[in-house]
């Protein structure tokens, strides 16, 4: 079974964003990355499903700048066969169509049985690259998937719904799965799997001109912190435990909690 | 020429989505504000569905049929809605921003050439010219967005954007108009919808709740928090990390993925409240949050907040209930 699983790097869950001069992003200059959280579980569960139906490849892809590398290298260090590298170095005004079209065209010829990738990115947050990709790959989908069968001809995938309710649905292969995350442990990579890595093949290929340079159908005009919709008081003034305190006080008097 | 704007009015098994009566709300405002007829647009095997969306103010309600429509498949879903589209020629289409309409809706769009501006939050009209604003990087920051390009302008908006009581209801009730369209291949079969378990824990009626994010660090730290919500009489529950580690049940997650809850207290302890956690917790009556990054997200919903190390706050907190409790 050959796998392809997209992987995006995003800024740092905990990175302290900060808005650029002109309001129209964030100040990209300091930022670190790292990987998108629910891509991470998209490559563990490629790599779980190569081992228990004996072998294939796994195949990563990634687009965006140079300093995607990291993402690529550590995916190939945790067991992924090779990988192919997307370059482009402005890629944070992408919309979700024109990096589908992009992706569409860096991973069309590898004819895979499976695409994986995460149910959506934590900068963006479109939630729709995976969906579209799928359209213009001509496969069928499945989003928000939470466990993969794939001992059959087919698939059987059990997607979350919400609430607390879930569905199995059985598909043709091949097929493009968003994973949700949390849905196996990611495992570390070991010190033999970092050497290996350095043998394996990055593959960098330019992103087609066309699907890069389409009008994008959605704008972004500015950026900002969100408005409070309350007034929040704010206790201690930087100190935690002066805070606490004053917070004891305010649930006993204000919010007459006990 | 492309006129008027048609909502998508989501249901699963006959069953209407309130989040359907938000995006109603939410293309009801924008039609007032443009000008422009609201009309709904409800997918099935007939048209018995349809009546339910028709006692709002709507300019139709079309029901788009056909038998592969029973159940929903995205394939089949996005084969009737672009056969919609096309006939009814709208400027916008509208969608809430639920689990199915992500599923298919990309798809529709990309039937079109394009993609949707998703998960809104707020949409402003100034001189005939929509803008969309939409949370981006986990709720920490927002965005301003407008559409390019022809229409029609797909856009969908998150659940809480909109109010479903302020979706208006008409006069009488508004047109039913039926269009059987064709589907193509379906190439998936959905099975039967379930739940996992029997929800052990029922934190709906919990009047406090303590809730623990990534903030909290390790498994051993939870006892810390269950001493607080022991005191308080409240239960302990968590963002979706927490329990995907394990280091919690799967019934005491809070958010899209698990529980609603409304409680007289909610207290978050290291959760930066990502829009999934939010929609299940914001309606508390109060809401403290602590977190060390001063521009969470959680704190703009917060009555109380304490930028801080949880670690620091929680033992004088607890100390302190004890002495004023006596």
């Amino acid at each position: 079974m050959k796998i392809i699983v997209l992987m995006k790097q995003v800024a740092n869950k905990d990175a302290i964003l900060r808005i650029n001069k002109s309001e129209t992003w964030i100040e990209e200059g300091d930022l670190s990355h790292e990987v998108n959280e629910s891509d991470g579980y998209a490559l563990e569960e490629a790599l779980r499903l190569k081992e228990k139906h004996g072998g294939g490849e796994v195949v990563v892809c990634s687009l965006g700048p140079q300093r995607v590398k990291s993402v690529i290298k550590d995916a190939l260090a945790r067991g992924a066969d090779r990988a192919i590298h997307v370059v482009s170095d402005d890629t944070a005004q992408l919309g979700p169509y024109a990096a589908a079209k992009v992706l569409s065209e860096a991973i069309k010829d590898e004819q895979a049985d499976l695409v994986l990738t995460g149910l959506q990115s934590d900068d963006n947050g479109y939630a729709q690259t995976g969906v579209i990709l799928a359209e213009l790959l001509g496969l069928p989908h499945a989003t928000i998937v939470i466990e993969v069968d794939a001992s059959g001809e087919g698939l059987r995938v059990k997607r979350e719904l919400e609430s607390g309710w879930y569905q199995w649905y059985a598909m043709t292969r091949p097929a493009l799965l968003t994973i949700q995350s949390g849905i196996s442990q990611i495992r570390y990579a070991t010190l033999k799997g970092i050497m290996a890595a350095k043998k394996k093949e990055i593959k960098e290929v330019a992103p087609n001109a066309e699907a890069l340079s389409a009008a994008a159908h959605q704008r972004i005009t500015k950026v900002y912190f969100p408005q409070k919709t309350k007034q929040t008081q704010f206790l201690g003034d930087g100190d935690a435990k002066a805070g606490a305190a004053q917070l004891a006080e305010k649930l006993r008097t204000e919010a007459r909690i006990f | 020429m492309p006129n008027g704007i048609l909502v998508f009015a989501e249901h699963r098994g006959g069953a209407f989505n309130k989040t359907s009566f938000e995006a109603v709300a939410a293309a009801q405002q924008l039609g007032a504000s443009l000008g422009q007829p609201v009309s709904a647009v409800v997918l099935g095997t007939d048209a018995a569905l349809a009546s339910q969306v028709a006692a709002y103010k709507l300019d139709k309600v079309v029901s788009v049929e056909h038998p592969k429509l029973a159940d929903y498949t995205p394939d089949g879903y996005a084969d009737a809605m672009e056969r919609a589209v096309r006939a009814l020629d709208p400027q916008f289409v509208i969608m809430p921003h639920t689990y199915l309409v992500r599923d298919y809706a990309p798809k529709l769009a990309a039937r079109f050439g394009k993609d949707l501006i998703s998960d809104c939050v707020r949409a402003s009209v100034s001189d005939g010219a929509v803008t969309f604003s939409r949370r981006i990087f986990q709720g920490k920051i927002d965005a301003d967005v407008v559409a390019n390009g022809e229409p029609p302008v797909f856009a969908t908006f998150q659940s809480g954007a909109y109010r479903a009581d302020q979706a208006e209801r008409g006069g009488e009730a508004a047109a039913v108009e039926s269009l059987p369209v064709e589907v193509g291949e379906v190439r998936m079969q959905p099975e039967e919808p379930f739940q996992e378990v029997k929800q052990a824990v029922d934190l709906t009626k919990a009047d406090t709740i303590i809730a623990i994010g990534r903030g909290i660090k390790g498994q051993e730290h939870i006892a810390l928090a269950q001493q607080l919500a022991d005191l308080l009489g409240g239960e302990i529950a968590a963002s979706r990390p927490i329990c995907d580690a394990g280091w919690l049940p799967i019934d005491r997650q809070i958010g899209s993925s698990g529980q609603t809850v409304t409680p007289k207290l909610y207290i978050a302890l290291g959760i930066s409240g990502a829009i999934q956690h939010l929609v299940g917790m914001k309606n508390a009556s109060t809401i403290v949050a602590v977190n060390k990054d001063p521009e969470a997200p959680i704190f703009d919903i917060a009555d109380y907040g304490i930028v801080g190390d949880l670690f620091e706050v929680i033992p004088v907190l607890t100390e302190e209930i004890k002495k004023l409790k006596g």
